[in-house]
């Protein structure tokens, strides 16, 4: 499956990236045969709104999970309705934290942020 | 990196010269104002450089070709923010919505990028503030103050606190400032406006889930409605964290480009400085 | 005539003058455009004889027209829509109201529905009509108010449009039906240095206006030395009075409880009044 991690450039020894709507790169690591790809996050210089664009970019990429540091309401919302889990990251590196996903070491995000605009959230 | 942000509701109360105090007392590394529409901060912070400035691109703004254009009115007829007249199109009501891009049936209108401010940047002596000024009539204010808190963020990677100084109101740029910090302190007014938009912006915090503590700046005005504040702030919980007395020293310092905190003999300042130790003994630390 | 009253700096006393100015009118419309922090009701005290909702359109989805084409998704320069296997998200907070997603989807599978941002009420409060925006707790814009506002404004009367502080487009909104603009400002550095900019504004706008000094101290007054140096004229200057500040800390409008301040703002009033004409 195709999991994701938010990366500020492009390697798996560094940390994973802070920020889950702006970072300017997706780590895709296919946990199945073991390649990855880096993808440019073009939701990075987004006036608004850059959590919902990026997380429906990895919603078209076939993401499956994701790794992050944090995540804002309105990406996590389509996020869940798409089904894909948010785990929390920890420090180290990208490689690391993809090691402690596979021996189920990472847990589930709990916190969501409010977002630049907060009320409710999406409606369908 | 534990962020303190200030706030106000109500504009007029004080934030930035609580803001400058606390950056003085605490000999701050990294600060911001995301007041943008009325940015003052720097105005009182002793020993700035030269920013570095940086054009903010805010949305772009739609630009009609006139030798394309045919003069058929879809565009007019259907921008909903009434910024095409005449064919031509108003810089200031223009909200960058493409939609006249889309329906124009000869391409004859295109986005163009549009600076709707200006970012800065002081570095100096291991110091970083960030900060900056929107242009007149722009709206987007929102993603500009996100830029700010960026900025800071990536200059100052390492800084332990940062202190904001935020914006009045409840809208765009408050929100936008409170998204990610740790800490709001409200500065209110025993006015019965004050009380009114402090009421708002507890409100305004709660909503957004960040801890948040008051302090009444120049109480001595209406003691009887700064008593008022604070069994109203009780009755929710939120920490009255100190008394601040109506000090003309603070006018003085202003004028003169300083802080309160360099009148640390001031009333006002002996309860800044209380009101400091405070905040960052029992709500910032650990 | 229509007279705005702006600031730049918050808490300079735009409401002080706007509340007493439409008071010292014989009959007149005080319009709060500070729809963020509306206060001038505190002061007025009016009785609501109306209370309406200020709506702005968004878009609504019939999933069972959609072809997963994504013209609006990819349209929306806002971000303000997500489309997964079986639903559009829509997310209002961020939406704009531009209308483009309802306008060019192909299979015409969205449509327009009200939401509600905020409210305007009107009421009376003794010979002055009180009309106050307020905006939502949330809301990012209070702009759409601002509009409805304006639409309610009578032909005739005088009428004072108390203005939100900054110069930011919202300002822009408030001050557009303005005959005549009166810039508030207190006698610091913040002060001057925000005065700056609307006077920026208001030349921008060319708009006949002129200052109201506030809160004078003896000593420097830099939003003074503001004003000379641009030629700019000062209608009126408002000493520190501790009673004053008491008075406006219960909400008691000055006009009402005091023939000093009465004598002041109907001065002030004429004064503006002979500029317009």
């Amino acid at each position: 499956m195709k999991l994701i991690v938010p990366v500020e450039s492009k390697s798996l020894d560094i940390p994973v990236c802070p920020s889950f709507g702006r970072t300017p790169l997706y780590m895709s690591f296919d946990t199945e045969t073991g390649n990855h790809e880096f993808l440019d996050n073009s939701a990075a210089t987004s006036q608004g709104g850059a959590g919902i664009k990026a997380a429906q970019m990895l919603v078209d990429h076939g993401a499956k999970a994701v790794i992050t540091y944090r995540c804002g309401d309105n990406a996590a919302q389509v996020l869940n309705a798409a089904k894909i889990e948010m785990y929390k990251a920890q420090d180290g590196s990208v490689s690391g934290n993809i090691e402690k996903f596979k021996s189920g070491k990472l847990s589930l995000l709990s916190e969501i942020h409010p977002g630049f605009h907060n009320h409710g959230g999406a409606k369908e | 990196m534990i962020k303190l942000l200030i706030l106000s509701g109500k504009g007029g109360t004080g934030k930035t010269t609580v803001a400058s105090a606390f950056i003085e007392l605490s000999k701050g590394q990294a600060f911001a104002d995301c007041d943008v529409d009325a940015p003052n901060l720097h105005l009182v912070i002793s020993q700035l450089s030269e920013p570095a400035k940086t054009d903010y691109y805010g949305f772009g703004k739609a630009a009609i070709d006139q030798e394309k254009c045919i003069r058929c009115g879809l565009c007019e007829e259907n921008c909903n923010f009434g910024a095409i007249k005449e064919f031509s199109i108003g810089e200031f009501e223009c909200e960058g919505c493409g939609v006249c891009v889309e329906i124009c049936p000869v391409q004859a209108i295109t986005m163009i990028d549009h600076v709707s401010g200006d970012m800065m940047l002081y570095k100096n002596d291991g110091r970083v503030f960030s900060t900056a000024q929107l242009k007149m009539g722009s709206g987007a204010s929102g993603k500009l103050v996100t830029a700010v808190k960026q900025q800071l963020t990536q200059e100052a990677p390492d800084s332990e606190l940062a202190i904001i100084d935020g914006s009045p109101g409840i809208g765009c740029p408050v929100i936008a400032s409170i998204s990610g910090v740790d800490f709001v302190l409200i500065v209110a007014e025993p006015t019965i406006s004050g009380m009114h938009d402090m009421k708002r912006i507890i409100e305004t915090s709660k909503h957004f889930g960040v801890s948040s503590a008051v302090c009444i700046n120049k109480f001595d005005v209406n003691e009887d409605t700064a008593n008022e504040i604070e069994s109203y702030c009780n009755g929710l919980s939120v920490p009255v964290i100190g008394r601040i007395p109506y000090d003309g020293t603070v006018v003085k310092a202003v004028n003169r480009c300083q802080s309160i905190a360099c009148y640390p003999d001031s009333p006002a300042g002996k309860a800044i400085a209380s009101i400091w130790d405070n905040i960052y003994n029992n709500y910032l630390r650990g | 005539m229509r007279i705005a009253v702006l600031s730049g700096k918050g808490g300079t006393g735009k409401t002080l003058v706007s509340v007493n100015l439409a008071c010292a009118a014989e009959k007149a419309v005080y319009v709060d455009c500070d729809v963020e922090e509306p206060n001038g009701h505190l002061f007025l005290k009016p009785e609501i004889t109306e209370k309406q909702s200020v709506t702005v359109t968004v878009p609504e989805m019939d999933m069972s027209k959609c072809t997963g084409c994504r013209k609006c998704v990819d349209f929306c320069k806002y971000n303000a829509l997500a489309l997964l296997k079986d639903k559009l998200m829509i997310f209002y907070e961020v939406c704009h109201s531009c209308g483009g997603c309802i306008l060019f989807c192909p299979a015409k599978a969205l449509s327009k529905k009200q939401r509600e941002i905020g409210t305007i009420e009107a009421g009376l409060s003794d010979s002055v009509t009180v009309l106050t925006g307020c905006l939502n707790t949330g809301e990012v814009s209070g702009v759409p108010i601002i509009k409805g506002l304006m639409e309610k404004l009578p032909e005739q009367d005088t009428i004072v449009i108390d203005c939100p502080p900054g110069s930011a487009c919202i300002v822009m909104e408030s001050i557009r039906e303005a005959d005549y603009c009166v810039l508030v400002a207190e006698p610091t550095l913040f002060g001057s240095h925000n005065l700056a900019m609307v006077y920026d504004l208001v030349k921008l706008f060319n708009k006949p206006f002129g200052v109201v000094l506030n809160k004078c101290l003896p000593g420097d007054n830099p939003s003074e030395k503001f004003c000379k140096e641009n030629k700019i004229a000062i209608l009126a200057e408002i000493p520190y009075d501790e009673k004053l500040g008491t008075l406006n800390s219960k909400g008691l409008v000055a006009v009402r409880v005091s023939e000093q301040y009465r004598e002041m703002f109907c001065k002030l009033l004429s004064k503006v009044a002979k500029e317009v004409l």
